[in-house]
């Protein structure tokens, strides 16, 4: 561990704190955009956030202390989540804590606090909510773990930073079991971050939302936390995405010039992304949540494909 | 060996596949003739590719045969055959697709295993594809034998011949020419027959349901 990881490491925590919102906000202006209505500006979120975490937060007579500690340990589960994955740099000292799997492990610890807390206060819209919360996640969960078992049989490692460099170092082929992992992947992170196809965020009190129902009771900056926290983990899975199947222009150790470019590169990247999710999620449908299964059942089958094409064909 | 022409096979054999588990889990009857359709686009794909890369010119024969037939000729018929029966828009209700795909990748899984050590013996520049070639073939049966309407029955008996011709490309370059000609025209022929088996079905029992045929009638 030196200094410059150390520096690398503390850029790529600023760069996520800050980026996860502007992406949110630049997901929702052309989503409003696409759907012809007037957008939303793009600090739209800094200002939400603000407003929250200046308003009191109200608890629940019953509330235990599990509810009251949730959103921190769902928030700093995020940002560990989005310091780990290769965003500007491999070299990041926090990297060995946490290879592919346990990358996993963390989006599943914060689900099994961010549904115990839903279901601390027992309204019922809570409960639904972490019950579908947990299908989802047990359903999506075993889809996320094969793509990233693709990407490592084909770089040899299960750490994320080895990962983006062997794939980012190769020359370019066609390579059917990455596609298949890709689309595997998108499927799974537009049902891990609560997007169309699975569910609506723009909604509030409707009988079919899932992680606004999560968050019903939260307010002031209980609820700022878990918004960002939120914002986080679609900015998490973003670059997870950018990382393992367009892993160019992320700077390697002792890389001083790249690392200058890593950032508009990533800019450039996460635009590009926020667009394409913004046009997925206004020509799809939200489907019925019991259509959801074979919508996961989908990934998974994609992800193991993946897995076997690559060891039946090497590629 | 041409690098980039193997991985164009084992992009086109990858794309079988998927299409394989897309028809398996299809409900409707008009998406079905329409990946029957890209199935033979893509078989095309590869018959032409591995024509190119080995310079055997009656691969190019067999491609176009392929094309003739199974992207325009034979989904023509399909479409047709559905207009006239009135089963456009049917949908088959009773297939849980979270299971049907479960089953698939074990078929894969046992699919690749058996064709591994054939693989061994076989000198072509697609020979990996073999194991992708022989799970199309066995996702077809298994589209056989859990459909219940007629039409996804011979969309899966179509679609096993496709797997086949793969398997034959793939694994040594193609059949003989009068082979590939006779499986064509048994294909055309046999489509032919059971269409006119669908309208008799049809008439018989008023629905393509062919659990109507399991009973004995005796009238």
């Amino acid at each position: 561990m030196n200094l410059e990881g150390i520096l690398a490491q503390l850029a790529a925590m600023l760069v996520a704190l800050m980026a996860a919102p502007l992406l949110m906000g630049w997901v929702n202006q052309w989503r409003a955009l696409l759907q012809n209505r007037r957008p939303p500006p793009l600090l739209q979120q800094f200002r939400a956030l603000h407003k929250l975490f200046w308003k009191e937060s109200v608890m629940a007579h019953e509330a235990t202390p599990m509810y009251r500690v949730a959103p921190y340990a769902v928030f700093s589960l995020m940002l560990l989540a989005a310091m780990i994955i290769p965003t500007l740099s491999t070299n990041l000292p926090l990297a060995p804590a946490a290879d592919a799997i346990a990358l996993v492990g963390l989006f599943a610890l914060a689900r099994v606090f961010i549904s115990l807390a839903a279901m601390d206060i027992g309204t019922a819209f809570g409960t639904l909510g972490a019950r579908r919360e947990m299908l989802i996640g047990f359903l999506a969960e075993p889809a996320f773990l094969m793509v990233l078992f693709t990407a490592s049989l084909i770089s040899n490692s299960t750490s994320l930073a080895t990962i983006v460099e062997n794939l980012g170092q190769r020359q370019l082929t066609i390579q059917p079991s990455l596609a298949f992992a890709g689309v595997a992947f998108t499927m799974v992170s537009l049902a891990e971050n609560a997007r169309i196809p699975v569910d609506n965020p723009a909604t509030h009190l409707e009988l079919t939302m899932i992680h606004e129902a999560l968050l019903l009771e939260y307010s002031g900056r209980h609820l700022a936390l878990m918004e960002w926290a939120a914002a986080l983990k679609l900015f998490a899975y973003s670059c997870a995405g950018l990382a393992l199947f367009f892993p160019w222009g992320v700077a390697r150790e002792n890389d001083h010039i790249a690392l200058l470019f890593a950032l508009p590169v990533l800019a450039a990247k996460l635009a590009a992304g926020g667009i394409a999710l913004a046009v997925i999620e206004t020509i799809l449908a939200k489907m019925r949540i019991f259509r959801v299964p074979e919508f996961l059942a989908t990934a998974f089958l994609l992800g193991v494909l993946g897995l076997l094409v690559h060891l039946l064909l090497g590629a | 060996m041409n690098p980039l022409g193997t991985q164009l096979v084992n992009l086109f054999a990858s794309l079988l596949l998927l299409i394989a588990f897309a028809m398996l889990s299809q409900r409707r009857i008009v998406t079905l003739i329409n990946l029957f359709a890209l199935q033979g686009l893509v078989l095309t794909g590869s018959t032409v590719t591995v024509a190119y890369v080995t310079g055997q010119g009656h691969l190019y024969y067999s491609g176009a045969i392929t094309f003739v037939l199974k992207v325009l000729v034979l989904p023509y018929i399909l479409h047709r055959l559905i207009r006239r029966l009135n089963v456009k828009w049917d949908i088959e209700t009773l297939i849980n697709i979270p299971t049907m795909m479960l089953v698939g990748i074990v078929l894969v899984v046992f699919a690749f295993n058996l064709a591994l050590p054939i693989s061994e013996f076989s000198r072509s520049i697609a020979r990996g594809t073999l194991g992708i070639a022989l799970a199309c073939v066995l996702m077809s049966f298994l589209m056989m034998i859990t459909r219940s309407k007629a039409v996804p029955q011979v969309i899966g008996f179509l679609a096993m011949e496709n797997g086949l011709f793969f398997a034959a490309t793939s694994a040594t370059y193609g059949m003989p020419m009068v082979v590939e000609l006779g499986i064509a025209l048994d294909v055309l022929v046999g489509m032919v027959i059971l269409g006119v088996f669908l309208f008799q079905i049809r008439e018989q029992f008023d629905s393509l349901d062919i659990h109507h045929l399991e009973k004995l009638k005796d009238e």
